[in-house]
């Protein structure tokens, strides 16, 4: 228990996707301008990243890794597939977010009307494929442990946003330097942001 | 190609220097920066990075123009992955058979090649709509547009980050560091790479009043 603890305090604060990796920051400048919008597709990013990690991961044991197919016996055992990954990690994430959203639809339409485009949009998330390519990297070693991953980057990229947001909706009053509006200083307050999260780089878990 | 246009037709020619200033698709149409930023440490990885971004822009921009026709507009994100992702492969083998240390280097972003926005942006806004040749010079532009901010970011982080330049201690023979000068260990650490990017966008703007956004 202690161990997935780690993993997603670890994800959320020391490797987050944003701050740490830059995953995921087209949609993080084009959506972060108002508090409530980033808010949704954050929680969005956050489910399918829940989601899709841990069946990567699966795929990625049971059918892709070397050796991995040795279940279906012996003449299987030295198959390795790890080389087609990267377009199964691809037909995944489109095909969940699909099933996502028509799940989204179908039972909560409150929840779906507040996503609204951003739900398809998630399946060309930077953050999403990143997601399941570090587990895949970083061979994690059950399925609880990819899980905790995915949703610790999840929310890690749920707090970044929002965060971003809430600065954008102040900086609308401040005296930014023309050249410097916009895309700039989202950047550079980014770059800000970054370094304040590696204050928590000193945590050993 | 037309019978009625030169190959290099001022139009044409166009396509290929708007995305590397006017039209860049990092500091002006913001597509790209997702695996672009992670991978600017070092000249080298960047270098790299922007090779094999402009081969995976290069065939799958004239793949996609070649089908533009017969692709059915429903399932053409799909039809569009499945190229970028077959190219990405292909790439991604390709350096760990002749460029292992880089490929290392580079880990899980050559896969996020895919999820790449200028592909997808490149794919449904240019190639889409046009025939295969300036579909070809289209993506000749954008990815030396991207490639060049990214080598750009990368020479100043390398620089002042680590006093080289590809590897080769510049600083140290010129005899820096013994007036005192150290290197900037902020520079290596990922935040100082948004950093840079702004600070390009603002140069950019200064000097290009056209491209400051009102509010």
């Amino acid at each position: 228990m202690e161990h997935l603890f780690d993993i997603f305090v670890k994800s959320i604060f020391i490797d987050n996707m944003i701050f740490a990796y830059f995953l995921g920051m087209c949609s993080y400048l084009a959506v972060s301008k108002t508090v409530k919008t980033s808010m949704g597709l954050g929680l969005a990013v956050t489910f399918v990243l829940t989601i899709t990690v841990p069946v990567d991961y699966l795929l990625q044991n049971y059918l892709l890794k070397a050796g991995a197919l040795s279940w279906l016996g012996p003449r299987f055992a030295d198959v390795d597939l790890s080389f087609l990954s990267f377009i199964m990690f691809i037909a995944v994430i489109a095909s969940m977010v699909q099933l996502v959203e028509m799940i989204v639809e179908k039972y909560t339409p409150a929840l779906y009307n507040s996503l609204g485009i951003f739900l398809p949009l998630i399946a060309v998330n930077c953050a999403i494929l990143g997601g399941s390519l570090f587990m895949q990297e970083r061979d994690y070693q059950s399925v609880a442990e990819a899980t905790s991953f995915g949703l610790g980057s999840g929310i890690g990229w749920l707090l970044a946003i929002i965060g971003m947001a809430a600065i954008r909706e102040k900086i609308r009053y401040s005296d930014v330097p023309k050249p410097l509006r916009g895309l700039g200083i989202t950047f550079i307050i980014t770059g800000l942001m970054g370094i304040a999260f590696m204050s928590f780089m000193g945590i050993k878990l | 190609m037309s019978e009625k246009e030169p190959l290099f037709s001022s139009k044409n020619l166009k396509l290929i220097t708007d995305p590397l200033n006017t039209n860049n698709p990092i500091t002006v149409q913001v597509l790209g920066i997702c695996s672009a930023l992670a991978i600017t440490v070092k000249l080298e990885p960047a270098i790299v990075m922007a090779l094999s971004v402009m081969a995976v822009l290069v065939v799958a921009n004239v793949v996609i123009s070649l089908l533009r026709k017969s692709i059915p507009p429903r399932i053409r994100i799909i039809v569009q992955l499945v190229v970028i992702a077959s190219m990405v492969i292909l790439v991604d083998q390709v350096l760990k058979a002749f460029a292992y240390d880089v490929s290392k280097q580079l880990s899980v972003f050559v896969g996020l090649i895919i999820t790449n926005c200028i592909l997808m942006g490149r794919l449904e806004a240019f190639a889409m709509a046009n025939k295969p040749w300036p579909s070809f010079l289209d993506a000749i532009g954008n990815a030396s547009g991207y490639g060049l901010i990214l080598i750009i970011v990368a020479f100043f982080r390398e620089l002042l980050g680590s006093g080289t330049l590809f590897d080769y201690p510049v600083l140290e023979k010129i005899g820096l560091y013994k007036t005192g000068y150290e290197n900037n260990g902020l520079m290596i650490l990922p935040p100082m790479a948004l950093i840079t990017i702004g600070i390009i966008i603002w140069v950019q703007r200064s000097k290009n009043r056209e491209l400051i956004e009102e509010k």
